[in-house]
């Protein structure tokens, strides 16, 4: 018989649509009974993004840095922005929801999924109506002979509207909103100047249109429609 | 696990099939060892890279972030991407993460390469 891979437990299950359970009240549920997608199902380009700060002058290690961030993700997110994690906590295929700031004043309700979690990282995943198709890992490893804490996207804009959203300001608000989140979570942990550095890549230049259907499920719509709607449709 | 723990093998079957054997880990740390392997196995005249799971021991988030990089690459250069050897559990994250959607998942060698054919 074959020996179970030692990252089983670490992955979410299974799943060919979201269901949220647990959320707290008021949040804003537009996910329910969404498909995840990965960057393979995204409109626009491919973009990796990666985020560090160097944990300087405090003892930690990889697995406690992981441990505090998960377990207090929320309160890391620079103002006007609103995690709602699952009451459980951010376990492999917990469903947390999102009230975001987007381009233009805008605020953005969507969600995530937990992919993935070990002592060391965890992985979120978006499903369809969020800004984009993609992964956002967090992360701690030790570089150069310090601990150091990472976010790394890994990301196609979902549908046109998105695409071009993130062309007019989405990508710098995104870079702004995590390189703010790393400091936060930094000065937390006692680093007295945190200084974050931002390498961003386009993987793929090419736009896969292919996909330009998601629009059906476009966040800006879909958030503009809510804020519009009465008797808002609200977890809990 | 900052280490990298993936050792990789490239056999060209034909001219236009060649075959990525994985052994070990894949994490975002095995990126050179992947990388390097796509490339030696990706040469002139190749139409199918086949990544060949059967030796799979571990793989994490960053791990299946690889292997979207390499179907970029694999569709830069018009090559299909398919995959045989995983296990129940490895299939489940390919369904999960959606990659089964680009790669084409077989069961045996022979299959992967009739497919490729």
């Amino acid at each position: 018989m074959a020996e179970t891979p030692r990252d089983t437990g670490n992955w979410a299950k299974p799943t060919s649509t979201l269901t949220v359970t647990d959320a707290p009240a008021g949040a804003p549920n537009l996910v329910e009974g969404k498909r995840l997608l990965s960057p393979v199902q995204g409109f626009g380009k491919m973009w990796q993004k990666t985020y560090k700060v160097g944990l300087d002058g405090i003892e930690t290690t990889p697995q406690a840095v992981i441990a505090e961030w998960r377990d207090n993700f929320a309160s890391f997110w620079p103002k006007g922005n609103d995690f709602y994690p699952p009451l459980t906590g951010l376990e492999p295929g917990e469903v947390a929801l999102i009230k975001a700031a987007g381009p233009g004043g805008m605020k953005f309700k969507t969600g995530v999924m937990v992919l993935y979690s070990d002592d060391e990282s965890f992985t979120l995943m978006t499903p369809e109506g969020h800004m984009f198709a993609g992964w956002i890992t967090f992360s701690a490893h030790e570089e150069a002979g310090r601990p150091v804490a990472q976010t790394q996207v890994l990301m196609r804009a979902q549908d046109p509207i998105s695409e071009m959203g993130l062309a007019m300001g989405g990508h710098r608000m995104e870079n702004r909103f995590w390189e703010q989140t790393l400091a936060n979570l930094a000065a937390h942990l006692g680093v007295e100047e945190p200084e974050v550095t931002t390498t961003v890549t386009c993987v793929d230049r090419k736009r896969q249109w292919s996909q330009a259907g998601n629009v059906r499920n476009s966040v800006a719509i879909r958030s503009t429609l809510h804020m519009l709607k009465p008797g808002k449709k609200t977890a809990g | 696990m900052t280490e990298a723990t993936l050792s990789m093998g490239v056999r060209r079957i034909d001219e236009t099939a060649s075959v990525l054997d994985i052994q070990g880990d894949i994490t975002a740390f095995s990126e050179e060892a992947l990388m390097d392997a796509y490339t030696e196995g990706a040469g002139t005249g190749v139409k199918a890279v086949i990544l060949n799971f059967t030796g799979l021991e571990y793989m994490n988030s960053g791990g299946i972030g690889l292997l979207v990089t390499v179907l970029v690459r694999a569709n830069r250069a018009k090559q299909k991407l398919l995959a045989y050897g995983l296990t129940e559990h490895y299939r489940e994250i390919f369904e999960l993460t959606r990659l089964d959607e680009a790669i084409g998942i077989y069961a045996t060698e022979a299959d992967a390469l009739s497919a490729a054919a």
